[in-house]
Protein backbone atom coordinates (compact mmCIF):
# COMPACT_ATOMS: atom_id res chain seq x y z
CA UNK A 1 0.00 0.00 0.00
CA UNK A 2 2.97 2.83 0.74
CA UNK A 3 4.85 1.46 -1.59
CA UNK A 4 2.82 1.62 -4.71
CA UNK A 5 0.86 4.75 -3.01
CA UNK A 6 4.52 6.76 -3.23
CA UNK A 7 5.22 5.17 -6.59
CA UNK A 8 2.15 6.98 -7.68
CA UNK A 9 2.50 10.24 -5.73
CA UNK A 10 5.96 10.86 -7.36
CA UNK A 11 5.08 9.70 -10.87
CA UNK A 12 2.72 12.47 -10.27
CA UNK A 13 4.44 14.52 -7.80
CA UNK A 14 8.16 14.55 -9.83
CA UNK A 15 6.88 16.25 -13.13
CA UNK A 16 4.95 18.67 -11.02
CA UNK A 17 7.40 19.77 -8.86
CA UNK A 18 10.29 20.19 -11.79
CA UNK A 19 7.62 22.03 -13.69
CA UNK A 20 7.11 24.35 -10.81
CA UNK A 21 10.63 25.30 -11.14
CA UNK A 22 11.08 25.64 -14.75
CA UNK A 23 8.16 27.65 -15.01
CA UNK A 24 9.23 29.71 -12.45
CA UNK A 25 10.34 33.87 -13.07
CA UNK A 26 13.68 33.19 -14.33
CA UNK A 27 13.50 29.74 -14.90
CA UNK A 28 14.52 28.06 -17.67
CA UNK A 29 11.49 27.25 -19.24
CA UNK A 30 9.14 30.66 -17.81
CA UNK A 31 5.55 30.50 -17.82
CA UNK A 32 3.99 32.81 -15.22
CA UNK A 33 0.55 31.63 -15.92
CA UNK A 34 1.10 27.75 -16.09
CA UNK A 35 3.56 28.81 -13.07
CA UNK A 36 0.44 30.59 -11.32
CA UNK A 37 -1.90 27.27 -11.87
CA UNK A 38 0.26 24.85 -10.77
CA UNK A 39 1.02 27.03 -7.96
CA UNK A 40 -2.51 27.13 -6.72
CA UNK A 41 -3.19 23.98 -7.22
CA UNK A 42 -0.41 22.52 -4.84
CA UNK A 43 -1.04 25.19 -2.12
CA UNK A 44 -4.79 24.44 -1.90
CA UNK A 45 -4.30 20.38 -2.17
CA UNK A 46 -1.95 20.90 0.45
CA UNK A 47 -4.06 22.79 2.79
CA UNK A 48 -7.18 19.88 2.96
CA UNK A 49 -6.78 17.69 5.56
CA UNK A 50 -6.15 14.20 4.85
CA UNK A 51 -9.14 12.76 6.08
CA UNK A 52 -11.12 15.50 4.01
CA UNK A 53 -9.08 14.68 0.76
CA UNK A 54 -9.54 10.84 1.51
CA UNK A 55 -13.16 11.18 1.28
CA UNK A 56 -13.64 13.16 -1.35
CA UNK A 57 -11.55 11.40 -3.14
CA UNK A 58 -13.45 8.26 -2.66
CA UNK A 59 -15.63 8.99 -5.87
CA UNK A 60 -12.17 8.33 -7.63
CA UNK A 61 -11.09 6.03 -6.17
CA UNK A 62 -14.61 3.76 -7.12
CA UNK A 63 -13.69 5.17 -11.14
CA UNK A 64 -9.82 3.52 -11.10
CA UNK A 65 -9.81 0.63 -8.93
CA UNK A 66 -13.85 0.19 -8.64
CA UNK A 67 -14.12 0.33 -4.70
CA UNK A 68 -13.54 2.60 -2.12
CA UNK A 69 -12.53 0.34 0.77
CA UNK A 70 -9.77 -1.78 1.36
CA UNK A 71 -6.20 -1.54 0.67
CA UNK A 72 -5.95 -1.12 -3.01
CA UNK A 73 -8.98 1.59 -2.93
CA UNK A 74 -6.71 3.54 -0.28
CA UNK A 75 -3.81 3.82 -2.82
CA UNK A 76 -5.77 6.11 -4.79
CA UNK A 77 -6.61 8.85 -1.90
CA UNK A 78 -3.10 8.17 -0.58
CA UNK A 79 -1.33 8.72 -3.88
CA UNK A 80 -3.29 11.93 -4.57
CA UNK A 81 -2.80 13.50 -0.92
CA UNK A 82 1.07 12.52 -1.37
CA UNK A 83 1.67 14.01 -4.80
CA UNK A 84 1.46 17.80 -3.88
CA UNK A 85 3.60 17.33 -0.96
CA UNK A 86 6.09 14.90 -3.25
CA UNK A 87 6.00 18.33 -5.67
CA UNK A 88 7.29 20.44 -3.25
CA UNK A 89 9.84 18.11 -2.22
CA UNK A 90 10.87 17.92 -5.50
CA UNK A 91 10.85 21.81 -5.75
CA UNK A 92 13.05 22.15 -3.21
CA UNK A 93 15.46 19.96 -4.04
CA UNK A 94 16.00 20.82 -7.48
CA UNK A 95 16.17 24.52 -6.66
CA UNK A 96 19.08 23.18 -4.53
CA UNK A 97 21.12 22.71 -7.79
CA UNK A 98 23.83 25.25 -8.36
CA UNK A 99 22.70 28.45 -10.57
CA UNK A 100 25.80 28.70 -12.58
CA UNK A 101 26.17 24.77 -13.19
CA UNK A 102 22.37 25.40 -15.10
CA UNK A 103 24.20 28.32 -17.05
CA UNK A 104 27.37 26.47 -17.83
CA UNK A 105 25.02 24.07 -19.29
CA UNK A 106 23.04 26.91 -21.21
CA UNK A 107 26.14 28.33 -22.02
CA UNK A 108 26.83 25.15 -24.32
CA UNK A 109 23.44 24.87 -26.03
CA UNK A 110 21.36 22.65 -23.79
CA UNK A 111 17.74 22.60 -24.76
CA UNK A 112 15.41 22.99 -21.75
CA UNK A 113 14.36 19.09 -21.83
CA UNK A 114 18.22 18.24 -21.88
CA UNK A 115 18.52 20.76 -18.69
CA UNK A 116 16.02 18.42 -16.72
CA UNK A 117 16.80 15.09 -17.55
CA UNK A 118 20.83 15.41 -17.81
CA UNK A 119 21.36 18.28 -15.17
CA UNK A 120 18.59 18.91 -12.72
CA UNK A 121 17.20 15.45 -11.63
CA UNK A 122 20.56 14.10 -11.71
CA UNK A 123 22.15 17.01 -10.10
CA UNK A 124 19.46 16.66 -6.97
CA UNK A 125 19.22 13.12 -7.02
CA UNK A 126 21.17 12.56 -3.50
CA UNK A 127 18.31 15.22 -1.72
CA UNK A 128 15.23 13.62 -4.14
CA UNK A 129 16.04 10.40 -2.64
CA UNK A 130 16.02 11.96 1.10
CA UNK A 131 12.72 13.86 -0.01
CA UNK A 132 10.95 10.29 -1.53
CA UNK A 133 11.96 8.50 1.63
CA UNK A 134 10.42 11.33 4.02
CA UNK A 135 7.55 11.22 1.46
CA UNK A 136 7.27 7.56 1.95
CA UNK A 137 7.11 7.62 6.09
CA UNK A 138 4.76 10.14 5.86
CA UNK A 139 2.56 7.63 3.88
CA UNK A 140 2.93 5.12 6.71
CA UNK A 141 1.53 7.53 8.76
CA UNK A 142 -1.33 7.95 6.29
CA UNK A 143 -2.16 5.02 5.60
CA UNK A 144 -2.51 3.96 9.25
CA UNK A 145 -5.80 7.03 8.90
CA UNK A 146 -6.68 5.04 6.01
CA UNK A 147 -6.64 2.33 7.79
CA UNK A 148 -9.22 3.95 10.35
CA UNK A 149 -11.87 4.58 7.42
CA UNK A 150 -11.93 1.37 5.72
CA UNK A 151 -8.23 0.84 3.99
CA UNK A 152 -7.02 -1.72 5.60
CA UNK A 153 -3.57 -2.70 6.30
CA UNK A 154 -1.99 -1.98 9.87
CA UNK A 155 -3.39 1.00 10.95
CA UNK A 156 -7.08 -0.87 10.46
CA UNK A 157 -5.31 -3.81 12.90
CA UNK A 158 -4.37 -1.45 15.22
CA UNK A 159 -7.92 0.80 15.18
CA UNK A 160 -9.94 -2.37 14.60
CA UNK A 161 -8.36 -4.99 17.93
CA UNK A 162 -6.59 -2.38 19.67
CA UNK A 163 -8.62 0.61 19.84
CA UNK A 164 -12.17 -1.10 19.45
CA UNK A 165 -11.57 -4.38 21.31
CA UNK A 166 -8.70 -3.17 23.85
CA UNK A 167 -6.60 -5.21 22.96
CA UNK A 168 -3.20 -4.20 24.21
CA UNK A 169 -1.10 -6.81 22.71
CA UNK A 170 -2.24 -6.26 19.16
CA UNK A 171 -2.12 -2.34 19.17
CA UNK A 172 1.32 -2.81 20.60
CA UNK A 173 2.79 -4.85 18.34
CA UNK A 174 1.32 -2.84 15.52
CA UNK A 175 2.91 0.14 16.55
CA UNK A 176 6.18 -1.61 17.26
CA UNK A 177 5.89 -3.14 13.30
CA UNK A 178 5.06 0.48 11.97
CA UNK A 179 8.06 1.85 13.96
CA UNK A 180 10.50 -0.75 12.35
CA UNK A 181 8.68 0.03 8.90
CA UNK A 182 9.70 3.74 9.74
CA UNK A 183 13.35 2.83 10.73
CA UNK A 184 14.13 0.50 7.95
CA UNK A 185 12.94 3.27 5.60
CA UNK A 186 14.60 5.67 6.95
CA UNK A 187 17.93 3.34 7.22
CA UNK A 188 17.48 2.51 3.27
CA UNK A 189 16.50 6.12 1.89
CA UNK A 190 20.14 7.04 3.62
CA UNK A 191 22.10 4.65 1.99
CA UNK A 192 20.59 5.07 -0.99
CA UNK A 193 21.19 8.94 -0.77
CA UNK A 194 24.81 8.24 0.39
CA UNK A 195 25.34 6.35 -2.63
CA UNK A 196 23.88 8.23 -5.45
CA UNK A 197 25.87 11.27 -3.37
CA UNK A 198 29.39 12.21 -5.08
CA UNK A 199 30.39 15.27 -3.33
CA UNK B 1 35.04 39.40 -35.18
CA UNK B 2 33.25 40.25 -32.22
CA UNK B 3 32.03 43.76 -32.22
CA UNK B 4 29.84 45.47 -29.68
CA UNK B 5 28.00 48.60 -30.47
CA UNK B 6 25.92 50.93 -28.52
CA UNK B 7 25.27 48.69 -26.07
CA UNK B 8 23.20 49.39 -22.77
CA UNK B 9 22.12 46.85 -19.91
CA UNK B 10 19.61 48.37 -17.31
CA UNK B 11 18.57 46.12 -14.51
CA UNK B 12 15.23 47.18 -12.66
CA UNK B 13 14.54 46.58 -9.17
CA UNK B 14 11.78 47.71 -7.56
CA UNK B 15 11.44 51.11 -9.91
CA UNK B 16 15.00 52.08 -9.71
CA UNK B 17 16.70 51.44 -12.83
CA UNK B 18 20.20 50.77 -12.77
CA UNK B 19 22.57 50.97 -15.67
CA UNK B 20 24.95 48.04 -15.15
CA UNK B 21 26.52 48.72 -19.20
CA UNK B 22 26.14 51.98 -20.17
CA UNK B 23 27.01 52.65 -23.76
CA UNK B 24 29.56 49.98 -24.62
CA UNK B 25 31.68 49.88 -27.99
CA UNK B 26 34.12 47.37 -28.32
CA UNK B 27 35.81 45.29 -31.66
CA UNK B 28 37.66 42.78 -30.14
CA UNK B 29 39.71 40.85 -32.77
CA UNK B 30 40.21 37.20 -34.31
CA UNK B 31 43.20 35.47 -32.37
CA UNK B 32 43.44 38.19 -29.46
CA UNK B 33 43.36 37.43 -25.76
CA UNK B 34 41.02 40.53 -24.97
CA UNK B 35 41.13 41.61 -21.50
CA UNK B 36 38.44 43.26 -19.59
CA UNK B 37 39.51 44.89 -15.60
CA UNK B 38 37.53 46.16 -13.26
CA UNK B 39 36.23 46.23 -10.04
CA UNK B 40 33.79 44.69 -8.40
CA UNK B 41 30.24 45.96 -10.20
CA UNK B 42 31.88 47.52 -12.87
CA UNK B 43 30.05 45.59 -15.20
CA UNK B 44 32.16 43.38 -16.52
CA UNK B 45 30.79 40.01 -16.19
CA UNK B 46 27.36 41.29 -17.48
CA UNK B 47 29.36 42.19 -20.42
CA UNK B 48 31.05 39.13 -21.31
CA UNK B 49 27.87 37.41 -20.50
CA UNK B 50 26.01 39.52 -23.52
CA UNK B 51 28.42 37.95 -25.90
CA UNK B 52 26.32 34.38 -25.86
CA UNK B 53 23.55 36.06 -24.35
CA UNK B 54 23.57 34.53 -21.11
CA UNK B 55 22.38 38.24 -20.53
CA UNK B 56 20.16 40.30 -23.38
CA UNK B 57 21.18 43.76 -23.95
CA UNK B 58 18.36 46.11 -23.47
CA UNK B 59 19.35 47.37 -26.49
CA UNK B 60 22.59 48.03 -28.82
CA UNK B 61 24.40 45.72 -31.69
CA UNK B 62 26.72 42.51 -31.06
CA UNK B 63 27.87 40.67 -34.38
CA UNK B 64 29.88 37.91 -34.37
CA UNK B 65 31.60 37.44 -37.70
CA UNK B 66 28.91 39.50 -39.11
CA UNK B 67 26.15 38.25 -37.47
CA UNK B 68 23.41 39.81 -35.83
CA UNK B 69 23.30 37.35 -32.82
CA UNK B 70 20.74 39.64 -31.24
CA UNK B 71 18.76 38.80 -34.29
CA UNK B 72 18.73 34.75 -33.28
CA UNK B 73 15.67 32.74 -32.97
CA UNK B 74 16.40 30.49 -29.96
CA UNK B 75 17.74 27.72 -32.29
CA UNK B 76 20.08 29.79 -33.83
CA UNK B 77 21.35 30.77 -30.46
CA UNK B 78 21.94 27.47 -29.41
CA UNK B 79 23.94 26.60 -32.33
CA UNK B 80 26.07 29.73 -31.62
CA UNK B 81 26.61 28.55 -28.14
CA UNK B 82 28.20 25.49 -29.24
CA UNK B 83 30.60 27.99 -31.05
CA UNK B 84 31.43 29.86 -28.16
CA UNK B 85 33.03 28.01 -24.98
CA UNK B 86 33.01 29.46 -21.64
CA UNK B 87 34.46 29.20 -18.53
CA UNK B 88 33.87 30.33 -15.03
CA UNK B 89 35.41 31.53 -11.59
CA UNK B 90 33.37 28.75 -9.45
CA UNK B 91 34.27 25.59 -12.36
CA UNK B 92 30.49 25.24 -12.64
CA UNK B 93 31.32 21.71 -13.44
CA UNK B 94 28.50 18.47 -12.50
CA UNK B 95 28.81 16.89 -9.26
CA UNK B 96 27.06 14.05 -10.41
CA UNK B 97 29.43 13.40 -13.11
CA UNK B 98 32.87 12.32 -13.38
CA UNK B 99 35.56 14.26 -15.29
CA UNK B 100 35.35 12.08 -18.61
CA UNK B 101 31.19 12.13 -18.26
CA UNK B 102 31.98 16.18 -17.87
CA UNK B 103 33.53 16.78 -21.17
CA UNK B 104 31.34 14.52 -22.73
CA UNK B 105 28.43 16.38 -22.00
CA UNK B 106 28.34 19.21 -24.54
CA UNK B 107 29.07 16.41 -27.33
CA UNK B 108 26.63 13.87 -25.92
CA UNK B 109 23.74 16.71 -26.13
CA UNK B 110 24.09 16.87 -29.53
CA UNK B 111 24.42 12.88 -29.38
CA UNK B 112 27.36 12.27 -31.70
CA UNK B 113 28.52 9.07 -31.84
CA UNK B 114 30.09 7.26 -28.81
CA UNK B 115 33.63 6.57 -30.43
CA UNK B 116 34.16 9.73 -31.40
CA UNK B 117 33.31 11.72 -28.07
CA UNK B 118 35.61 9.01 -26.59
CA UNK B 119 38.07 9.82 -29.30
CA UNK B 120 37.52 13.32 -28.62
CA UNK B 121 37.48 13.22 -24.50
CA UNK B 122 40.47 11.38 -24.82
CA UNK B 123 42.13 14.17 -26.33
CA UNK B 124 40.99 17.00 -24.55
CA UNK B 125 42.02 14.68 -21.22
CA UNK B 126 45.62 14.89 -22.41
CA UNK B 127 45.43 18.63 -23.38
CA UNK B 128 44.45 19.63 -20.50
CA UNK B 129 47.00 17.02 -18.95
CA UNK B 130 44.28 15.17 -16.62
CA UNK B 131 44.77 11.78 -18.44
CA UNK B 132 44.44 10.16 -15.16
CA UNK B 133 41.75 11.56 -13.52
CA UNK B 134 39.71 10.61 -16.17
CA UNK B 135 37.32 8.80 -13.86
CA UNK B 136 37.11 11.00 -10.62
CA UNK B 137 34.56 13.09 -9.27
CA UNK B 138 34.90 16.39 -9.78
CA UNK B 139 34.46 17.18 -5.07
CA UNK B 140 37.83 14.68 -4.99
CA UNK B 141 39.80 17.74 -7.62
CA UNK B 142 41.95 20.55 -7.03
CA UNK B 143 40.86 24.12 -7.68
CA UNK B 144 42.82 23.72 -10.68
CA UNK B 145 42.40 20.95 -11.83
CA UNK B 146 38.44 21.34 -11.58
CA UNK B 147 39.09 24.46 -13.89
CA UNK B 148 41.06 22.30 -16.27
CA UNK B 149 38.03 20.24 -16.97
CA UNK B 150 36.27 23.36 -17.40
CA UNK B 151 38.52 24.70 -19.86
CA UNK B 152 38.18 21.03 -21.71
CA UNK B 153 35.05 20.95 -21.14
CA UNK B 154 34.46 24.59 -22.57
CA UNK B 155 36.44 23.65 -25.87
CA UNK B 156 34.80 19.60 -26.70
CA UNK B 157 32.98 21.66 -29.57
CA UNK B 158 36.01 23.00 -31.20
CA UNK B 159 34.58 26.31 -30.87
CA UNK B 160 36.32 29.90 -32.07
CA UNK B 161 35.84 31.91 -29.16
CA UNK B 162 36.54 30.88 -25.28
CA UNK B 163 34.87 33.68 -22.76
CA UNK B 164 36.69 32.92 -19.34
CA UNK B 165 34.51 34.95 -16.41
CA UNK B 166 37.39 35.50 -13.67
CA UNK B 167 38.80 32.00 -14.31
CA UNK B 168 41.21 32.42 -11.98
CA UNK B 169 39.94 34.38 -8.76
CA UNK B 170 39.36 31.23 -6.83
CA UNK B 171 42.74 30.44 -7.27
CA UNK B 172 46.37 30.64 -5.41
CA UNK B 173 48.61 32.86 -7.29
CA UNK B 174 51.25 29.64 -8.73
CA UNK B 175 47.56 27.53 -10.36
CA UNK B 176 47.04 31.06 -11.44
CA UNK B 177 49.81 31.33 -13.45
CA UNK B 178 49.83 27.74 -14.22
CA UNK B 179 46.15 28.03 -15.77
CA UNK B 180 46.88 31.33 -17.82
CA UNK B 181 49.95 28.95 -19.28
CA UNK B 182 47.60 26.77 -20.30
CA UNK B 183 44.71 29.16 -22.33
CA UNK B 184 47.89 30.82 -23.49
CA UNK B 185 49.46 27.03 -25.39
CA UNK B 186 45.78 26.25 -26.24
CA UNK B 187 45.07 29.71 -27.86
CA UNK B 188 47.89 29.87 -30.10
CA UNK B 189 47.22 25.74 -31.16
CA UNK B 190 43.44 26.15 -31.92
CA UNK B 191 43.95 29.78 -32.86
CA UNK B 192 40.89 30.85 -30.68
CA UNK B 193 39.77 34.38 -29.24
CA UNK B 194 39.58 34.50 -26.13
CA UNK B 195 38.23 37.29 -24.05
CA UNK B 196 38.72 37.06 -20.10
CA UNK B 197 37.60 39.38 -17.30
CA UNK B 198 39.66 39.77 -14.02
CA UNK B 199 39.44 42.26 -11.60
CA UNK B 200 43.72 41.49 -11.23
CA UNK B 201 46.08 43.16 -13.37
CA UNK B 202 48.74 40.35 -12.90
CA UNK B 203 46.20 38.24 -15.29
CA UNK B 204 45.95 40.88 -18.22
CA UNK B 205 49.93 41.52 -17.70
CA UNK B 206 50.22 37.59 -18.02
CA UNK B 207 48.22 36.93 -21.36
CA UNK B 208 45.94 40.02 -22.76
CA UNK B 209 47.29 41.57 -25.88
CA UNK B 210 44.73 44.29 -25.22
CA UNK B 211 42.87 45.34 -22.39
CA UNK B 212 39.85 47.33 -21.45
CA UNK B 213 38.94 48.87 -17.95
CA UNK B 214 35.31 49.18 -16.76
CA UNK B 215 33.90 51.47 -14.28
CA UNK B 216 30.13 52.16 -13.64
CA UNK B 217 29.11 50.33 -16.58
CA UNK B 218 31.64 52.09 -19.22
CA UNK B 219 34.66 51.70 -20.90
CA UNK B 220 36.65 53.93 -19.36
CA UNK B 221 40.19 52.74 -21.32
CA UNK B 222 41.01 50.46 -24.19
CA UNK B 223 44.29 49.75 -25.36
CA UNK B 224 47.49 47.40 -25.65
CA UNK B 225 48.77 46.17 -22.66
CA UNK B 226 51.83 47.52 -23.13
CA UNK B 227 50.02 50.92 -23.64
CA UNK B 228 48.30 51.13 -20.64
CA UNK B 229 51.04 49.75 -18.73
CA UNK B 230 53.51 52.16 -19.65
CA UNK B 231 51.02 55.24 -20.30
CA UNK B 232 47.83 54.37 -18.32
CA UNK B 233 45.90 57.41 -18.56
CA UNK B 234 43.04 57.07 -15.95
CA UNK B 235 43.72 56.88 -11.99
CA UNK B 236 41.55 53.57 -12.21
CA UNK B 237 44.44 51.98 -14.34
CA UNK B 238 46.98 53.61 -12.61
CA UNK B 239 46.04 52.15 -9.21
CA UNK B 240 45.43 48.51 -11.03
CA UNK B 241 48.82 48.87 -12.12
CA UNK B 242 50.55 49.86 -8.86
CA UNK B 243 48.67 47.08 -7.73
CA UNK B 244 50.21 44.83 -9.35
CA UNK B 245 53.72 46.52 -9.16
CA UNK B 246 54.29 46.43 -5.21
CA UNK B 247 57.85 47.02 -5.00
CA UNK B 248 57.54 50.68 -6.40
CA UNK B 249 55.28 51.08 -3.23
CA UNK B 250 58.12 50.25 -0.48
CA UNK B 251 59.76 53.81 -1.56
CA UNK B 252 58.54 56.22 0.69
CA UNK B 253 59.15 59.38 -1.49
CA UNK B 254 58.90 61.59 1.79
CA UNK B 255 62.34 60.40 3.22
CA UNK B 256 64.20 61.83 0.37
CA UNK B 257 63.54 65.45 0.94
CA UNK B 258 65.34 68.14 -1.59
CA UNK B 259 66.05 65.52 -3.93
CA UNK B 260 65.22 65.38 -7.60
CA UNK B 261 63.64 61.38 -8.11
CA UNK B 262 62.86 59.98 -12.13
CA UNK B 263 60.66 57.69 -12.97
CA UNK B 264 62.01 55.29 -16.06
CA UNK B 265 60.00 53.52 -18.32
CA UNK B 266 61.74 50.92 -20.62
CA UNK B 267 59.48 49.07 -23.98
CA UNK B 268 60.45 45.92 -25.14
CA UNK B 269 64.42 45.60 -25.99
CA UNK B 270 65.73 48.18 -24.34
CA UNK B 271 64.72 46.76 -20.97
CA UNK B 272 66.99 44.24 -21.58
CA UNK B 273 70.06 47.03 -22.10
CA UNK B 274 72.38 48.11 -19.83
CA UNK B 275 71.46 51.58 -19.82
CA UNK B 276 72.41 52.58 -16.50
CA UNK B 277 75.96 51.94 -16.91
CA UNK B 278 76.20 53.50 -20.27
CA UNK B 279 74.54 56.93 -18.87
CA UNK B 280 77.18 56.10 -15.81
CA UNK B 281 79.98 56.07 -17.95
CA UNK B 282 79.19 58.37 -20.75
CA UNK B 283 78.06 61.21 -18.30
CA UNK B 284 80.33 61.00 -15.34
CA UNK B 285 77.17 60.77 -13.12
CA UNK B 286 75.91 59.14 -10.38
CA UNK B 287 72.84 56.90 -11.11
CA UNK B 288 70.97 55.88 -7.76
CA UNK B 289 68.93 52.83 -8.25
CA UNK B 290 66.00 53.80 -5.38
CA UNK B 291 63.73 50.52 -6.95
CA UNK B 292 63.49 48.81 -10.31
CA UNK B 293 60.73 46.02 -11.73
CA UNK B 294 60.73 44.61 -14.87
CA UNK B 295 57.00 43.98 -15.77
CA UNK B 296 56.96 40.96 -18.25
CA UNK B 297 53.63 40.97 -20.33
CA UNK B 298 52.39 39.19 -23.05
CA UNK B 299 53.90 40.67 -25.90
CA UNK B 300 56.44 42.97 -24.43
CA UNK B 301 58.76 43.87 -21.63
CA UNK B 302 58.13 46.84 -19.66
CA UNK B 303 61.06 47.61 -17.12
CA UNK B 304 60.56 50.41 -14.40
CA UNK B 305 63.14 51.72 -12.59
CA UNK B 306 62.59 54.62 -10.00
CA UNK B 307 66.26 56.87 -10.16
CA UNK B 308 67.84 59.74 -8.93
CA UNK B 309 70.72 61.43 -10.41
CA UNK B 310 73.45 62.80 -8.72
CA UNK B 311 76.19 65.29 -10.51
CA UNK B 312 76.97 67.84 -12.56
CA UNK B 313 73.59 69.74 -13.55
CA UNK B 314 74.52 70.42 -17.21
CA UNK B 315 76.20 66.62 -17.06
CA UNK B 316 73.04 65.42 -15.87
CA UNK B 317 71.02 66.95 -18.54
CA UNK B 318 72.91 65.71 -21.72
CA UNK B 319 72.62 62.18 -19.81
CA UNK B 320 68.08 62.78 -19.60
CA UNK B 321 68.34 63.93 -23.63
CA UNK B 322 70.38 60.60 -24.35
CA UNK B 323 67.63 59.18 -22.35
CA UNK B 324 64.95 60.08 -23.82
CA UNK B 325 66.70 59.44 -27.70
CA UNK B 326 66.63 56.41 -26.29
CA UNK B 327 62.98 56.05 -26.45
CA UNK B 328 62.65 55.57 -23.05
CA UNK B 329 59.94 57.58 -20.86
CA UNK B 330 61.25 59.47 -18.23
CA UNK B 331 59.09 61.61 -15.74
CA UNK B 332 60.23 63.43 -12.94
CA UNK B 333 58.10 62.25 -10.19
CA UNK B 334 59.58 64.43 -7.08
CA UNK B 335 61.13 67.49 -6.99
N1 LIG C 1 20.05 40.45 -12.08
C1 LIG C 1 20.46 41.64 -11.63
N2 LIG C 1 19.56 42.53 -11.14
C2 LIG C 1 19.95 43.74 -10.71
N3 LIG C 1 21.20 44.19 -10.72
C3 LIG C 1 22.15 43.36 -11.19
C4 LIG C 1 21.82 42.05 -11.68
N4 LIG C 1 22.96 41.47 -12.10
C5 LIG C 1 23.96 42.36 -11.88
N5 LIG C 1 23.47 43.50 -11.35
C6 LIG C 1 24.24 44.70 -11.00
O1 LIG C 1 24.99 45.09 -12.12
C7 LIG C 1 26.28 45.55 -11.72
C8 LIG C 1 27.33 44.87 -12.52
O2 LIG C 1 27.37 43.52 -12.17
P1 LIG C 1 28.47 42.53 -12.74
O3 LIG C 1 28.19 41.19 -12.18
O4 LIG C 1 28.54 42.68 -14.21
O5 LIG C 1 29.78 43.13 -12.09
P2 LIG C 1 31.26 42.59 -12.19
O6 LIG C 1 32.06 43.69 -12.76
O7 LIG C 1 31.29 41.29 -12.88
O8 LIG C 1 31.64 42.43 -10.69
P3 LIG C 1 32.42 41.24 -9.94
O9 LIG C 1 33.87 41.54 -10.08
O10 LIG C 1 31.97 41.38 -8.53
O11 LIG C 1 32.00 39.96 -10.56
C9 LIG C 1 26.38 45.32 -10.23
O12 LIG C 1 26.26 46.54 -9.57
C10 LIG C 1 25.24 44.40 -9.91
O13 LIG C 1 24.72 44.70 -8.65
MG1 LIG D 1 31.67 39.25 -12.28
Amino acid sequence: MVIFSTFFSVIIGLPLGILVVITEKNGIWEKPKLNWILETIINVSRSFPFIILMILVFPLSRIIVGSTIGTTASIVPLSVAASPFVARIIENSIKEVDKGVIESVISMGAKPIDIILKVLIPEAMPSIVLGITLTMINLVGFSAMAGAIGGGGLGDLAIRYGFYRFQTDIMMSSVILIIIIVQSIQFIGNKLSKAVNKN
Amino acid sequence: MISINNVYKFYENNDKKFKALDDINLEIKENEIFGVIGLSGAGKSTLIRTINRLEEPTKGHININGENILNFNKKELRGLRKNIGMIFQSFNLLNSKTVFENIAFPLRLQKLDKEYIEKRVNELLDLVNLKDKKNTYPSQLSGGQKQRVAIARALANNPNILLCDEATSSLDPKTTKKILTLLKDIQKKLDLTIVLITHEMEVIKEICNRVAIMENGKIIELDTVTEVFTNPKTETSKSFINKSNKDLNYIKLSNLEKRKVYKLKFIGEVSKEPVISEIIKKFNIYVNILSGNIDELMSNSVGTLIVEFLGDEDDINKAKNWIKDKNIRLELIKN
